[in-house]
């Protein structure tokens, strides 16, 4: 049980310290890379809490994809020209009330929910789902989500589906003037179509692009 | 005391896996070699202890003793992290993978899902490389190899699907004790198909091996690197081809269990089995980066997305309604 608590601490004090550096941190590639430790480490304590699947699938799709495109972006910028303007402008000071602004909202929020719990002792006992806990919590996720809520499973893969298109339709532009490559053409040629035999005149010469 | 004494015998089993693994992929290497100088009628490597065996840890020693070069304007802590990330998520893959129904260091509930976990983080080792160059050909191999592998991670993913509507456990060991009487390759052979070329894609192999094409890109994310921290993406790369193979194995290929159920077979310990199927595939993988031409960066995307993608969830369409027909989905 000590080591138990010793890990979590761990993990916790990584994922603590790892999000405070992704907004201190100066460098902005670094701090998407302290994202992604925090992602990591929370994910660990989604497993120490023995709900594994969710932290693999956090690994999987925050750590495997979305931080990678985070990342592609951030590297793309031009790190040396926006660097350190955050810091050195003049303009920090109106940046700080917001921000501030955001953070008392959502430590309200927290504290709601935390004292919600303290309110409310019979909380676990009341939530509507029955919770097996022979089944390993995979099994027992995949019954909720695809037997139990099928219906809004279903919507909301159909929203995202709407959000996808109109990603695409968004960032999606005909040009015209663009030279493409056809595989099946490049394939399907052969020595008839590519080669042809000339009886060239002395002094006259081919004309190529016939 | 008895905490200290199952520490203790965790590192003594997690050295008993990493140690052959190690040795092994050093074999690996002098194996890739050989197939590919036998396909193009050379001798490959063959100086070094009988049939050449040692030449790898030539390499490595002589790895060992050149100057680690880390350039003036690269970002220093990430350049030198991006080796050893590549190389710690190579191995830590290893502890999920069974080699007998009791030799296995972690049999975790979510095995496959730890597994495709930990490969898709193996992008991270080539982009952090890339970037903490910050040289234009590290960049350019990065932002490739990137993409590369974030493309058909999504592919694998729904692979993955199709094995595990045939399972219906998510663990590694379930997944081969399920192909005790059939194994996988059989009724879902496009599926192994796609994965194999999936795997070479996510591992970087020929002909896929875009992130680091020569002729186009000097090294790729390696250009700037060397001596030992070279070695180390090198080791991690192999280390990973290995894992691709021992994921098909498991996935497809019965894993441990021994191809069919009679004396001389059964005979044969199981880890020897999965060792063999392992070398199978690998020897696949040498002999296709020996015959295949490297693809187009385009076509390689295009394979990826419209062709592997479209296809393989169709597959999953197709299995699912099967299985649902003829009520053979696993039940809990």
């Amino acid at each position: 049980m000590i080591a138990h608590a010793i890990v979590f601490y761990i993990f916790s004090l990584i994922a603590i310290v790892s999000a405070i550096m992704v907004t201190v941190s100066k460098n902005t590639v670094n701090s998407v890379f302290f994202l992604i430790l925090d992602f990591i480490s929370i994910s660990c304590l989604f497993i120490m809490i023995g709900a594994e699947f969710l932290g693999m699938i956090m690994l999987i799709v925050y750590v495997g994809a979305v931080a990678v495109l985070f990342l592609f972006v951030v590297m793309m910028l031009n790190v040396a020209q926006q660097k350190n303007e955050w810091f050195n402008s003049s303009g920090r000071s109106s940046h700080i009330p917001v921000g501030l602004l955001v953070s008392i909202i959502i430590f309200f929020e927290l504290i709601i929910v935390i004292g919600g719990w303290k309110y409310k002792p019979d909380l676990l006992d009341s939530i509507a789902i029955e919770i097996n806990t022979d089944l390993t919590n995979t099994q027992s996720l995949g019954s909720v989500i695809y037997t139990d809520y099928i219906h809004l499973f279903q919507l909301s893969g159909m929203v995202l589906l709407v959000a996808m298109i109109g990603a695409i339709v968004l960032t999606f532009r005909q040009r015209s003037g663009v030279k493409r490559q056809s595989y099946f053409k490049q394939i399907s040629r052969d020595r008839k179509d590519g080669i042809e035999l000339v009886d060239v005149e002395n002094n006259k010469g081919v004309k190529i692009d016939a | 005391m008895s905490e200290l004494f199952i520490f203790f015998e965790q590192i003594y089993r997690i050295l008993f896996l990493l140690v052959p693994v190690l040795v092994s992929v050093a074999m690996i290497v002098w194996l890739d070699r050989r197939v590919w100088a036998f396909v193009q009628k050379r001798r490959g490597p063959n100086v070094v202890g009988p049939f050449g065996l040692f030449q790898t840890l030539a390499d490595a020693l002589k790895y060992i003793f050149k100057e680690i070069i880390i350039p003036a304007s690269s970002n220093k802590v990430i350049f030198i992290l991006a080796p050893i990330v590549t190389m710690t998520l190579a191995l830590i893959s290893w502890a999920v993978i069974p080699f007998s129904e009791t030799f296995v260091l972690a049999d975790i509930n979510v095995g496959i899902l730890y597994l495709f976990a930990v490969s898709s983080l193996g992008v991270y080792g080539i982009i952090m490389g890339g970037w903490a160059s910050n040289s234009k050909y590290p960049f350019l191999g990065a932002i490739r190899s990137a993409a590369q592998m974030v493309s058909y991670e999504v592919s694998i993913g729904v692979i993955i699907i199709n094995v595990l509507l045939c399972v219906g456990s998510l663990n590694l060991s379930d997944i081969v004790l399920a192909q005790k009487d059939l194994w996988f390759v059989i009724p879902l052979f496009p599926m192994f198909i796609i994965f194999f070329i999936s795997a070479l894609a996510e591992t970087n192999r020929p002909p896929f091996d875009l992130p680091e094409a020569e002729a186009e890109l000097v090294a790729g994310y390696q250009t700037e690197y060397s001596g030992m921290m070279y070695a180390m993406f090198w080791l991690g790369e192999y280390a990973n081809i290995l894992l691709m193979c021992a994921m098909g194995s498991i996935l497809f290929l019965g894993g441990w269990l021994s191809p069919i159920d009679l004396f001389p077979f059964n005979v044969i310990p199981a880890p020897i089995w999965l060792i063999l199927k392992i070398l199978f595939l690998f020897i696949l993988f040498a002999l296709i980066k020996a015959i295949v031409p490297r693809y187009r960066y385009d076509q390689l995307m295009k394979l990826g997305w419209k062709i592997f993608l479209p296809f393989s969830l169709i597959y999953v369409v197709l299995t699912a309604s099967f299985l649902m027909y003829f009520d053979l989905l696993p039940g809990n």
